[in-house]
């Protein structure tokens, strides 16, 4: 039975197995890619690697998570 | 908005340039072209935008409030946005009008705010940086439900982080992997770039991945 813990770490230490975009493309791309997320489209085929990128940067997936979270919570407020 | 932002942000008024062919949604339209304009109507679109800012990076605030205090909350939060209206503004000219306009300018917020954030939970801590590779893999006896095979695993990156990373990609790889210490906080010790550290730790478990792969 694998350990989670364990798991976890192997997860930090070796990263994405894909292919992955870097921090600062992440950032250029991040908007485009939570309002088509949030909009229901396919935001992977549209921005390749930055979903691996997210897996393997614990800071750009916080940031990721709260602008995908505040995205949708405007347009809830705003429908 | 803070007066010393009020007073930089006069100096960063942006040329007016077309954002390119994709259709902007109406608010982001009346935002953008307010925050091209003079005067009143960019001063009014300025206090809009900051409100903007405001909102989001108070959101990601108390999101990862990490033992801030209230007072220290809101003044974090102050400071990210005032940052960020900066940020926006020295960089509207780079705005695509590929997403809203607001998803384009709160990233600017949520990022002022997480940096911020994490900085102030690590701003006392000393950085683990030299690694006890094994003990800090192995993390004390192995519990009975772990599997052989992923500690025979563990063992062998611990042996790679020693014979193929140079001493700089195994210090970053500890600290971010194995201690959890946030990007932005080490670039910040290390003088260096969120980016650039990440490259850094990229080249790192690619390195491993292969000393993995040929020992195997």
């Amino acid at each position: 039975m694998e350990d989670p813990k364990t798991n976890e770490l192997l997860g930090r230490l070796l990263g994405p197995a894909g292919p992955e975009i870097g921090c600062d493309a992440c950032f250029e791309e991040l908007d485009r890619f939570v309002d088509l997320e949030a909009a229901g489209q396919d935001a992977d085929a549209a921005v390749p690697g930055l979903r691996a990128h997210l897996e393997g940067c614990p800071a750009c997936r916080e940031e990721h998570e709260s602008l995908l979270a505040l995205v949708r919570e405007d347009a809830g407020s705003a429908g | 908005m803070s007066s010393t932002t009020a007073t930089v942000r006069g100096a960063l008024r942006a040329s007016p340039v077309a954002t390119g062919s994709a259709v902007l949604d109406p608010e982001s339209q009346e935002l953008l072209h307010s925050l091209k304009s003079s005067g009143r109507a960019y001063d009014d679109a300025c206090a809009r935008l900051h409100a903007l800012l405001l909102r989001g990076a108070r959101y990601e605030v108390s999101r990862r409030r990490r033992g801030l205090t209230g007072a220290e909350a809101d003044a974090l939060a102050t400071e990210a946005a005032d940052d960020a209206l900066l940020a926006v503004l020295r960089r509207l000219d780079d705005f695509r009008g590929l997403s809203k306009f607001t998803t384009w300018a709160y990233k600017f917020a949520l990022y002022e705010a997480a940096v911020k954030v994490r900085k102030h939970a690590w701003r006392d801590r000393e950085l683990p940086l030299e690694p006890d590779v094994l003990g800090s893999l192995h993390g004390g006896s192995p519990g009975p439900e772990e599997d052989v095979e992923m500690r025979e695993r563990l063992e062998k990156i611990a042996e790679g982080m020693n014979d193929v990373l140079t001493p700089h990609q195994r210090r970053v790889l500890v600290a971010l992997a194995v201690n959890g210490v946030p990007i932005d906080v080490l670039a910040e010790r290390l003088s260096t770039t969120r980016g650039a550290l990440y490259k850094t730790l990229h080249d790192a478990r690619a390195k491993l991945r292969k000393h993995l792969e040929e020992t195997s």
